[in-house]
């Protein structure tokens, strides 16, 4: 069996003392969960320990912790996956030295206070934000005499977010929330797809209403995927976030006052009007309003004058061309002509069209004839 | 080696430089640039969170255009284009009927896209096609002594599986290993992997300048002379934004921020003012100083 040297990093707030590493080398097999080798530490060498765990089978979502850097549940990392990381995290090339030691650094989750070792404080984070989305379904009325008939596809879609095991590992490594401690959080917001992708509930529009008026909401999700690569069970809550923003912006047109709302449709008429990215434009737009006289209005020319640290030096070095600036870049005028034909045959369309991988699924080879597109109406 | 190549907007219209840098440094790894200059924005997943069918639309059609080359591979600049295109190419290569549906919209112009093009960051073609053996063969000037620290940017390293990250393929390490083969010295810091903060410019400016300004902070304290980073947008945050970054920090910064191609083209004997470092908001002239260093220091 293959040795591993596992460091726990081990703190206790009541103690006073700063966090430490304990170190402790274990023979087990590599197919082992990284658990087995916590437990392991914990039952035969040192029984105080801090973890919290209960199902071991990736069902209660209890154990947490980041292992080599990563987060997940340590009942379902193998620990010889868990030293590979190490290895991969410091590659530089070349293979592998075999009698490398294997070595895993066990940390508690990020994000959220240390009780004591690799058991944080869900409830002052995790939970406190979940209860914030009204995590539970509001009745449409009047209640049907017999059952709900909710469509399949709609049905395998919210199904994603309610495989969700509150674990917290997306909470741990959010990028957003590693800055701003008030952002809601890939978890909540969900959690909050969950109700607004089902059309059993009555609030959608309120739901997504709140999210978007609250300044540490919907659109304080910087789109850095963290949450997808650390959830263990596929739930992907940057897609979530995505497609509430995707029903509050075209669905329900709801003007935030975190310029979410006015940021997207401004970057998209940008598009559509030059082919490229108009960058001069979109800042004044997101801020003051979708139009050429966007950069007329109060907001926009306070975030300009803010700006001016940024844009003086920019402009004086050649960095922004002033002519670029104010008209913009274009591609050609054909080229620009069928990309505008694309936007408006795509536009027009009463229902929105989505592929939805995790609901259709992928070709199989060879490819079936059978397989669908999800279509997505309006308002549902 | 030809490949269709994609700038991207931000190349051509904010940071010059960055397509400017490209254009000198790809005759010297001997790669022919066929530009797309009759292709889209890739809607920087924007548009894609406006309407899904509209960016697969738009990126297939840059797609099928780059297979109008007469070449399988396609090359791109930008980390945040890598991955808007990523993302619309799962769709487009999973499903076959929704490829033919949004190939219907691209009928009027005559173009199809068909699976099987490969999209690769100037990054990736560096270690998977060029290969680091060959990269360190043109080096004429190591960067030896220059203190490098990578910035990633999230497109390019997220998520794992869509963008093809594994043991064979460890793109997420391919920084560290470019820097090295190069000469330089790669600097460790908590940021490398972190979000430059761009996205959220317009929604949290405050979040947005923090994230920005904690990791040039912590490159700072890590002795970095610049950062490297395959991303413009990732550069506007980094760099243009950095005196405004720096206020939110509290702290003074001052750090260089150079694009890949830059960084290349100094290690394969490009002047700095050759690759367009007098653009940069934050003079960068640590490496600058640099280079005048080793050039002084060529026996005549």
């Amino acid at each position: 069996m293959p040795e591993y040297l596992l460091k726990i990093r081990r703190f206790d707030p009541q103690s006073g003392q700063a966090a430490y590493w304990d170190e402790h080398r274990i023979e087990m097999e590599e197919s082992q969960s990284v658990l087995d080798g916590i437990l392991k530490v914990r039952n035969e060498i040192d029984g105080s320990v801090g973890i919290r765990c209960s199902c071991q089978q990736a069902i209660c979502g209890s154990c947490g912790v980041r292992m080599n850097g990563k987060p997940g549940l340590a009942c379902n990392t193998h620990l010889g996956i868990a030293a590979d990381r190490k290895w991969r995290n410091e590659a530089v090339g070349g293979p592998r030295d075999e009698g490398e030691e294997r070595v895993i650094e066990i940390e508690p989750m990020g994000n959220m206070p240390v009780i004591r070792d690799l058991i944080v404080d869900m409830d002052a984070v995790h939970w406190k934000k979940f209860q914030r989305v009204t995590p539970y379904l509001v009745n449409k009325q009047p209640v049907p005499e017999r059952e709900y008939i909710v469509p399949h596809d709609n049905m395998v879609d919210i199904t994603q977010t309610m495989a969700c095991i509150q674990c917290g590992a997306c909470v741990s490594d959010c990028l957003s929330m590693e800055i701003d401690p008030g952002f809601i959080g890939p978890a909540a917001l969900a959690k909050a797809y969950r109700f607004v992708g089902d059309p059993r509930d009555a609030d959608h529009k309120e739901r997504l209403k709140d999210l978007a008026e609250d300044e540490h909401g919907l659109y304080d999700c910087t789109h850095c995927f963290n949450c997808i690569d650390a959830c263990p069970k596929e739930v992907a809550p940057m897609s979530q976030i995505m497609r509430l923003r995707r029903k509050a912006g075209s669905d329900y047109h709801i003007d935030d006052r975190n310029n979410g709302s006015r940021h997207e449709e401004s970057f998209t008429t940008l598009v559509k009007d030059y082919g490229l990215l108009h960058e001069a434009e979109l800042l004044p737009r997101s801020f003051g309003g979708n139009s050429w006289f966007g950069k007329f209005a109060p907001g926009a020319g306070a975030v300009l004058l803010k700006s001016l640290p940024a844009i003086v030096p920019a402009v004086l070095r050649g960095k922004v061309n002033i002519k670029t600036a104010i008209l913009g870049h274009k591609i050609g005028s054909k080229d620009l002509s069928a990309v505008q034909r694309l936007f408006n045959k795509v536009e027009d369309r009463k229902e929105r069209i989505e592929l939805n991988l995790y609901v259709v699924g992928e070709d199989s080879e060879p490819e079936p004839v059978g397989a669908s597109a999800a279509s997505e109406s309006e308002n549902s | 080696m030809k490949v269709a190549y994609w700038p991207g907007c931000v190349s051509r219209g904010f940071t010059p430089e960055l397509h400017g840098s490209m254009a000198k440094v790809a005759p010297l790894l001997d790669l022919e640039l066929v530009e797309l200059d009759r292709a889209c924005c890739t809607g920087a997943g924007v548009i894609a969170e406006h309407n899904q069918e509209l960016a697969d639309s738009l990126n297939a059609r840059t797609f099928a255009l780059a297979q109008q080359t007469g070449t399988d591979l396609m090359m791109n600049i930008c980390s945040t284009c890598q991955g808007a295109q990523s993302e619309c190419q799962e769709r487009l290569d999973a499903n076959s009927e929704y490829r033919a549906h949004i190939n219907e919209n691209l009928a009027d112009e005559g173009l199809s896209y068909e699976k099987g093009l490969t999209n690769k960051n100037l990054l990736w073609l560096l270690v998977e096609e060029i290969g680091l053996d060959t990269l360190k063969s043109k080096v004429k000037r190591p960067l030896s002594g220059l203190k490098v620290g990578p910035f990633y940017g999230c497109y390019i390293i997220r998520p794992i599986h869509r963008l093809g990250i594994d043991d064979e393929h460890p793109r997420d390490r391919y920084m560290q290993m470019v820097i090295e083969a190069l000469g330089g010295t790669v600097i460790d810091y908590a940021g490398v992997y972190k979000c430059c903060g761009f996205p959220i410019i317009t929604m949290n400016m405050e979040a947005s300048l923090a994230m920005a300004g904690r990791h040039i902070g912590d490159a700072k304290d890590a002795d970095a002379d610049c950062l490297v980073v395959p991303c413009p947008l990732c550069h506007l945050n980094l760099d243009l934004q950095q005196p405004l970054a720096a206020r939110q920090a509290g702290r003074e910064l001052g750090l260089p921020v150079l694009h890949l191609p830059q960084l290349l083209g100094l290690a394969l004997g490009l002047e700095p003012k050759d690759l367009g470092m007098s653009k940069h908001v934050v003079r960068p002239t640590s490496v600058i100083e640099w280079s005048s260093s080793v050039i002084a220091g060529v026996p005549a």
